[in-house]
């Protein structure tokens, strides 16, 4: 069979989608988490539960939502509830199996920023979006997904703000008696459990919480992860390749996306 | 002249950031804008706690982030039964909440369909509360469990058709999306800004003088 031809973005959208289980109650963020939660449930996750934070519990979005607030999230959703109602019953009281997050930045922990780069706090050189739901979607579901293109500007060494924490600072930041990266986590879930990028996987390393490459996408190389990575990466002596998508993956992502861009009047997410 | 702005976040819909919101944060244009920043789930708590004529809420918030150390009104409380530390977070009590919902009748009750968010908190929470609706009706009929505001905790009741525009009111017209992605080019130079904001907002008289400014067609009228 002849190889299909893919961009690095569709590959990192189905090598997300593909983790997502029909049983699992997802917690999405809008853009490349509700591409990769909605390509799931077109394809071996149907039953998949999808909450938005406007409080659209059990969404089935035809097409990809511009907002969290789209009337199609309401129209097909299970229930709505308001937002505190959402944050306190659903989110808080750990009810998410998995909290799907975008970021502008990461570090090695497995923190986000989303917040501000350079300068001060009152006077930053870039001021990013905010927070958001993040903070608590980060501390309270059972394991969160990250999913962001890898670069040097976006994985960084030290963030100049966490907005909404991983593994904070590692195993430095745990208990003494510590020795796992679960010690270091935030708070009663397992924390960040994959970062998923255009390039590959990396998962925290089980001793130090510090993310670890563990797959790479065919195509791309070592080299290339490497140099896209702010801090000295570690690799897994297993690194696997990542199985390239199938024509059915590939049909059902373009589908969505054309779709979404047939209803919304023209190309919004990035592909 | 307001420069103390509460955000959770700034965003376009579908589009990404806002150029007027980031170059007074990044810049000071047209003034230096002072901001207080929390999460939704802490907004949410706040709200509910000015609601709730109480003087903070508690959440199990912003674990190892560091929004805190930059805003006062986020500090810890520890629970007297447990022990555990929690966040506090104080109330919020607006002197004004500006919301737009379906419908109204002639009373002055108010239903609100479709995604609620904060609405309902936020008329709880605030001094006085204005509510612009689609439209006004004799009999509100919502259905059993509705979301309906009691006309005796509204301030004033105004009928502006397509009031949530450019967003959308469920069951009346949808978001105009090409407005929102035009926006991003409008708002990014401040010149083409202030022409826009000139030509629309400050000469014309009132919000039938602003849709009558748009180009014919961009809002689909009331259905």
């Amino acid at each position: 069979m002849p190889e299909l031809a893919y961009t690095s973005i569709e590959i990192m959208t189905i090598a997300a989608a593909r983790r997502l289980a029909n049983s699992m109650v997802c917690f999405v963020g809008i853009g490349m988490p509700s591409a990769a939660a909605n390509l799931a449930r077109n394809l071996h996750a149907p039953d998949v539960v999808l909450i938005y934070e406007s409080g659209t519990i059990g969404a089935k979005p035809s097409v990809l939502p511009l907002s969290i607030g789209d009337g199609e999230l309401a129209e097909t959703a299970d229930g709505i509830v308001s937002v505190p109602e959402l944050f306190r019953y659903w989110l808080q009281s750990g009810r998410v199996d998995v909290g799907f997050l975008g970021a502008a930045q990461i570090d090695k922990y497995g923190n986000i920023n989303t917040t501000m780069i350079g300068g001060t706090y009152a006077s930053p050189q870039v001021r990013l979006p905010g927070a958001g739901g993040a903070p608590e979607i980060a501390t309270a579901s059972k394991e969160v997904w990250i999913i962001l293109k890898q670069s040097k500007r976006t994985f960084v060494e030290k963030l100049h703000f966490i907005t909404s924490a991983g593994f904070r600072q590692g195993q430095s930041s745990a208990p003494k008696s510590a020795d796992t990266a679960a010690d270091c986590r935030p708070t009663r879930g397992r924390g960040p459990t994959i970062v998923i990028t255009d390039l590959g996987i990396l998962i925290p390393d089980p001793t130090t919480g510090e993310f670890t490459l563990s797959g790479i996408h065919p195509g791309a190389s070592l080299e290339q992860v490497r140099a896209a990575t702010g801090w000295d990466l570690k690799v897994f002596p297993h690194l696997e390749t990542t199985p390239p998508p199938t024509a059915v993956e590939l049909a059902a992502l373009r589908d969505l996306h054309a779709r979404t861009d047939a209803a919304h009047g023209s190309s919004i997410a990035e592909r | 002249m307001c420069n103390q702005t509460r955000i959770f976040l700034g965003g376009n819909p579908g589009v990404g950031s806002l150029h007027r919101f980031r170059d007074a944060i990044q810049h000071g244009w047209p003034i230096p804008l002072e901001i207080e920043e929390h999460s939704h789930a802490d907004m949410a708590a706040r709200y509910q706690a000015g609601a709730s004529g109480l003087p903070f809420a508690v959440l199990r918030g912003y674990v190892g982030s560091d929004i805190p150390k930059y805003n006062r009104s986020i500090s810890s409380v520890v629970c007297p039964f447990t022990g555990e530390v929690l966040t506090a977070t104080r109330a919020l009590i607006p002197d004004v909440a500006i919301i737009h919902a379906q419908k109204a009748d002639r009373k002055g009750n108010v239903l609100i369909q479709g995604i609620l968010g904060i609405q309902k908190e936020a008329v709880l929470a605030s001094k006085r509360v204005i509510v612009t609706v689609e439209e006004i009706v004799d009999r509100l009929a919502a259905p059993l469990n509705a979301c309906v505001i009691p006309s005796w905790v509204v301030t004033y009741v105004s009928e502006v058709p397509g009031g949530a525009y450019p967003s959308y009111a469920h069951g009346y017209y949808q978001r105009d999306n090409g407005f929102c992605r035009a926006w991003d080019e409008i708002s990014r130079d401040r010149v083409t800004f202030l022409q826009w904001m000139r030509e629309h907002i400050l000469d014309t008289e009132d919000f039938a003088g602003f849709r009558s400014s748009l180009p014919q067609g961009t809002m689909v009228s009331n259905a």
